[in-house]
């Protein structure tokens, strides 16, 4: 088994780190690039950029921040954001990324997953979904897919997209809650439940970690834990997080 | 470290997603890459790199269509030293079970089968190999460290030359070496320090 992974991730946009509070109030963090090498030297065991204002215009930006990355980062990189197309994905592929996440385009045009995982294997195709809760009524619990950046929800039913992209052959499931993204109170562990207990693909917690008991209690149910705010704002290391969690007897890289 | 690299690597370019990261980590451990599809650049090299992403059939079939595949077997037979990385190690194989069953270049026997259901597949992450073949020399000292892999399918624990194992569903080879060929599973290029550390002892021999 492999171990539990801790993934920085890093909201980039036009080749800068911002950071977003339930995708809003952004602010410039730095450079990617030394921010990346930061937490290779720390131990993360990869790496994830997400362009959030990606358009066709600044996709150049993006793929000479991958292949800038890739020059200096010897640790996996995912990147994602605006990626549409087949040309996207390999660009990006090509300049250094190991996997690529779509989102948007997904949800628009499923057959897009098939097609990407055929290209060069599942492993390099990562799934994002974004969902939000449905106000409850007697019936059970559901998130409904959210899009553009989680702008716009879609009407589709977040497990039952999970099922589908997984069947479709995405490699990994990059799953983020909008309620908890940028609350710092927590993943919504009962999602992570139902959506881990659905697939047999790797899938990577998102949205919501305050603390280092929050990743401990993520990677209960999940294989990796995306965070963002407890990094950069050095509240804590990679290491700091490692210890933790090797401390509760969870199986993380030393 | 080791001695300075000396002469040329061929990176073999039929492809391969991953030829620009495994590209940027021998340029990292000092080596001089020379990318090429040609076969005469890959039989004239003093050191060969594979790289490989995707399905076995595929880049097989894209090595045969190339003309490379001949020239890394003849690169083998007159005692280059050669490095398979992921699925540049599977085609090395008779055969792969994916996408209904292809053949590879047959360079050592036995079949690359996925890995059993019941584990999540992918496979993706890093996982801690353990040294099975004390003789050999570039994998001796990754024993207990933990490497990067990526993929769904693997060679067998007994398979020739099976220097390192690693576990995921069953026993798998995660690197082989026999006489001058070698062969890992995991990425070299994007296991940080421990990776760089064997890419640099491969580009010494």
């Amino acid at each position: 088994m492999p171990a539990k992974r801790i993934i920085p991730c890093l909201d980039v946009k036009n080749g800068r780190v911002v950071k977003g509070i339930n995708f809003q109030n952004l602010r410039d963090a730095g450079d990617p690039v030394e921010a990346a090498a930061r937490y290779d030297a720390q131990g993360a065991d990869e790496v994830t950029y997400l362009d959030i204002a990606a358009t066709q215009e600044n996709r150049g930006t993006l793929v000479d921040l991958v292949t800038r990355t890739a020059a200096r980062v010897f640790a996996p990189l995912t990147v994602g954001g605006g990626v549409r197309s087949e040309d996207d994905f390999v660009t990006l592929l090509h300049a250094g990324a190991d996997k690529v996440s779509v989102n948007s385009s997904a949800v628009k045009d499923p057959s897009l997953v098939d097609r990407l995982s055929r290209i060069a294997g599942a492993q390099a195709l990562v799934v994002a979904i974004d969902v939000k809760r449905r106000p409850r009524g007697s019936g059970p619990q559901e998130w409904e897919v959210h899009v553009a950046g989680g702008s716009k929800p879609t009407g589709v039913e977040g497990l039952a997209w999970v099922r589908e992209v997984a069947d479709r052959g995405a490699g990994e499931i990059l799953l983020t809650s909008m309620d908890r993204d940028g609350t710092q109170a927590g993943y919504d562990l009962e999602l992570l439940e139902k959506v881990c207990a659905s697939v047999t693909i790797p899938v990577i917690a998102s949205g919501g970690v305050g603390t280092l008991e929050h990743l401990a209690e993520g990677l209960r149910f999940a294989d990796a834990a995306l965070a963002a705010s407890i990094f950069h704002d050095g509240k804590h290391t990679v290491q700091e997080a490692k210890a933790y969690l090797r401390a509760k007897g969870i199986h993380v890289r030393p | 470290m080791s001695a300075k690299p000396a002469g040329t690597v061929a990176l073999v370019d039929y492809g391969a997603g991953n030829l620009r990261s495994v590209e940027n980590a021998l340029r990292e451990v000092g080596a001089k890459v020379v990318v090429t599809h040609d076969p005469a650049e890959v039989r004239s090299a003093d050191r060969v790199v594979v790289p490989g992403q995707g399905s076995m059939p595929e880049c097989a079939e894209a090595m045969r269509r190339s003309g490379v595949a001949d020239a890394l077997l003849e690169a083998i037979r007159k005692g280059t030293p050669v490095l398979g990385i992921c699925v540049g190690l599977q085609i090395l194989f008779e055969r792969g079970e994916e996408a209904g069953g292809a053949r590879g270049l047959g360079v050592l026997p036995g079949t690359i089968a996925r890995l059993p259901a019941g584990v999540k597949l992918p496979n993706i992450g890093w996982s801690p190999v353990r040294l099975v073949k004390r003789d050999a020399a570039l994998f001796a000292p990754m024993d207990g460290q933990y490497v990067y892999f990526a993929h769904s399918y693997a060679a067998p624990a007994d398979a020739p030359g099976a220097a390192l194992l690693t576990t995921h569903g069953r026993d798998y080879c995660a690197a082989l070496a026999k006489d001058n060929l070698f062969a890992v599973q995991f990425h070299p290029e994007k296991s940080q320090k421990v990776g760089l550390a064997l890419l640099e002892r491969f580009v010494s021999i």
